[in-house]
């Protein structure tokens, strides 16, 4: 349960990371806004209730671990990491500039806190059922934790990946889909007919839960539930709002990979820090 | 005649060997551990042996993922879906991270056979070495093989290891030593240097031994190694000998030959004539493997024929 308290610290971190997420696209002047914003909750709850890390000593080898599949989201890992202590917030602002560690896209070798290099789509929850094969090979607790892109899901691959993580049982991995409806040509059902993609991973197997993805207390509660379900893994669809506190954004597919210039950052602040548009 | 092992069979009984010695071993094949030799170590260490099914993308990014965790996977099925099918995730799941994957491909080059053009793979050399910080290693027999895949083991970094399917004549003694990077000069000459990997390299000893009787001394180097290349054994080749032979199991295009052409006229500096034995940028067909050998130009005839167009070319 997310007492009163979780939850006003949550959406602080929310509404801070939403602010750092903005921030850095305008210094930047190019990446992916709308889903970045998406996932926000769940970065927050991952970063600051669920998963058991320690910033001051990335490599800890009995970590939880976390691979944002959907790479190019890479603005909204970037804020939950350095809002978590991970390295300085002045970093933010060298985000896809030449020699900086926040490349466009995750890379592992370079960030302390990112478990894994992402951006070609379809590969992470792959990566994410090796992690989470190698940690149980070793006994440890470790859980692996993975969010998927709704237009992602269209890659082959993630269901080479979903048919893997059931066949292996592999309960110490939880992902959530980030379910927001868009992609680059538009909505998800016109450009490839991916339509209800819980059916689908429960078809497959999984163990599915269903949260709306801005909802703390619905996302703490999925989250708690896969913790305690044994023998499959679990799949959190998670119904999200592409550009999400930011009214301009708000479920506009163009959006998806578009920084957003000065003026509008202005304005995406104020609405951020007065609490969201809608 | 010489003893014939397989350097898949090899692969296999090696990787065995390195199981009991090594935990963090772990092995993963895509329904096709019979044929690659991966099923003895899955019966031994079933804990550490994850089947992947007929999902080769899948395999290698999964792979990627133990290595995160301190596994060393081994990723296995046959070379023109390891590097074909799954090329994008050997990159960017593998090589970007500079992950400690070993790809560990069988049934390279046309002697798959019968099989045909679809599954003989001629470009994997090419595909391997063009991806930064990966190291491709192309053993000649079933001793080098087997210390291959150890030296493999010992690398931390992303491997390609390209085995063979049908068997090949022994080379090796029990006491040889494996190096990666480090190219084996198996017989010196003077006139010529015949540079080959895999099955060419007991063909390149018959076509020195060819050249011979016809007066011309080849010297012969193994370069199991394609990347990184020993540029200094490359060097020395060029300038004792003033011309060299490449000889691979592969296409003429971006794999050994391409390697020492571009060493001997870039940083090498030591521009030489190259005459290079390999596929001549076309696609295989079914037949047995002798046949597409010698349909195809890999025959120590044609390591020959190229050794005395490189002579002819020096004294120009």
């Amino acid at each position: 349960m997310l007492t009163c308290e979780n939850e006003k610290e949550l959406a602080l971190r929310a509404r801070n990371m939403r602010c750092h997420i903005i921030r850095m696209l305008e210094a930047a002047g190019s990446g992916h806004t709308g889903g970045s914003l998406s996932i926000v909750e769940i970065m927050a709850l991952l970063y600051f209730k669920h998963m058991n890390i320690r910033p001051q000593e990335p490599r800890w080898p009995d970590r939880d671990r976390f691979v944002l599949s959907k790479g190019h989201a890479a603005p909204g890992l970037y804020a939950a990491l350095c809002e978590a202590g991970f390295f300085p917030e002045d970093e933010l602002k060298t985000l896809r500039k030449l020699g900086t560690r926040l490349q466009g896209h995750p890379d592992c070798k370079k960030v302390p806190g990112i478990d894994m290099s992402t951006g070609s789509l379809g590969q992470g929850l792959s990566a994410a059922n090796g992690m989470a094969l190698g940690l149980r090979l070793s006994g440890k607790a470790a859980r692996v934790y993975t969010t998927l892109g709704d237009g992602e899901s269209e890659e082959g691959q993630i269901w080479e990946a979903a048919m893997t993580a059931v066949h292996y049982k592999l309960d110490n991995l939880t992902a959530f889909l980030d379910h927001n409806g868009l992609q680059i040509d538009g909505d998800v059902t016109k450009v490839k007919s991916m339509l209800n993609p819980g059916a689908r991973f429960q078809a497959f197997g999984w163990n599915v839960l269903y949260a709306d993805g801005h909802n703390l207390r619905q996302l703490d509660a999925a989250i708690e539930l896969a913790k305690q379900t044994k023998g499959v893994p679990t799949m959190i669809i998670a119904k999200t709002i592409k550009g999400k506190g930011v009214s301009f954004a708000e479920d506009k597919a163009e959006w998806h990979g578009v920084a957003p210039k000065a003026d509008e950052a202005v304005q995406a602040i104020e609405e951020i820090m007065a609490g969201g548009c809608k | 005649m010489a003893e014939k092992i397989a350097t898949r069979d090899a692969y296999g009984k090696a990787l065995v060997a390195l199981g009991a010695r090594n935990k963090d071993v772990v092995v993963l094949d895509a329904d096709l551990s019979k044929s690659t030799k991966t099923a003895k170590f899955g019966e031994t260490y079933p804990e550490r042996f994850f089947q992947m099914g007929i999902a080769e993308q899948d395999l290698m990014s999964t792979a990627a993922g133990l290595a995160t965790v301190g596994k060393i996977p081994f990723a296995s099925t046959f070379a023109i879906f390891a590097t074909g099918r799954a090329f994008e995730q050997i990159r960017n799941s593998i090589a970007y991270p500079h992950l400690n994957v070993k790809v560990a491909a069988t049934h390279a080059g046309i002697t798959v056979g019968e099989d045909g053009g679809s599954h003989q793979s001629i470009e994997d050399i090419a595909l391997m070495r063009v991806l930064p910080g990966m190291t491709v290693i192309v053993p000649a027999d079933g001793p080098e093989a087997e210390q291959a895949v150890y030296a493999a083991a010992e690398h931390d970094g992303p491997v390609y290891l390209r085995f063979g399917r049908g068997g090949v004549p022994v080379i090796h003694g029990a006491d040889y030593q494996f190096k990666i990077g480090k190219a084996e000069v198996l017989r010196d000459g003077g006139d010529v240097a015949i540079i080959a990997c895999g099955v060419m390299v007991e063909a390149a000893l018959a076509a020195a031994d060819l050249l011979a009787a016809e007066g011309i001394t080849a010297r012969v180097i193994n370069m199991a190694t394609v990347k990184p290349l020993d540029a200094e054994v490359v060097k020395a080749a060029a300038v004792q000998t003033g011309a060299i032979v490449t000889a691979e199991e592969h296409s003429v295009i971006g794999g050994l030959g391409a390697a020492v052409a571009e060493h001997v006229v870039g940083n090498g500096n030591c521009p030489v004539p190259v005459e290079m034995v390999g596929v001549q940028d076309v696609f295989g067909q079914s037949g047995n493997p002798a046949e597409l050998m010698k349909e195809y130009g890999l025959t120590a005839a044609d390591i020959v024929a190229a050794a005395k167009r490189a002579v002819e070319r020096k004294k120009k």
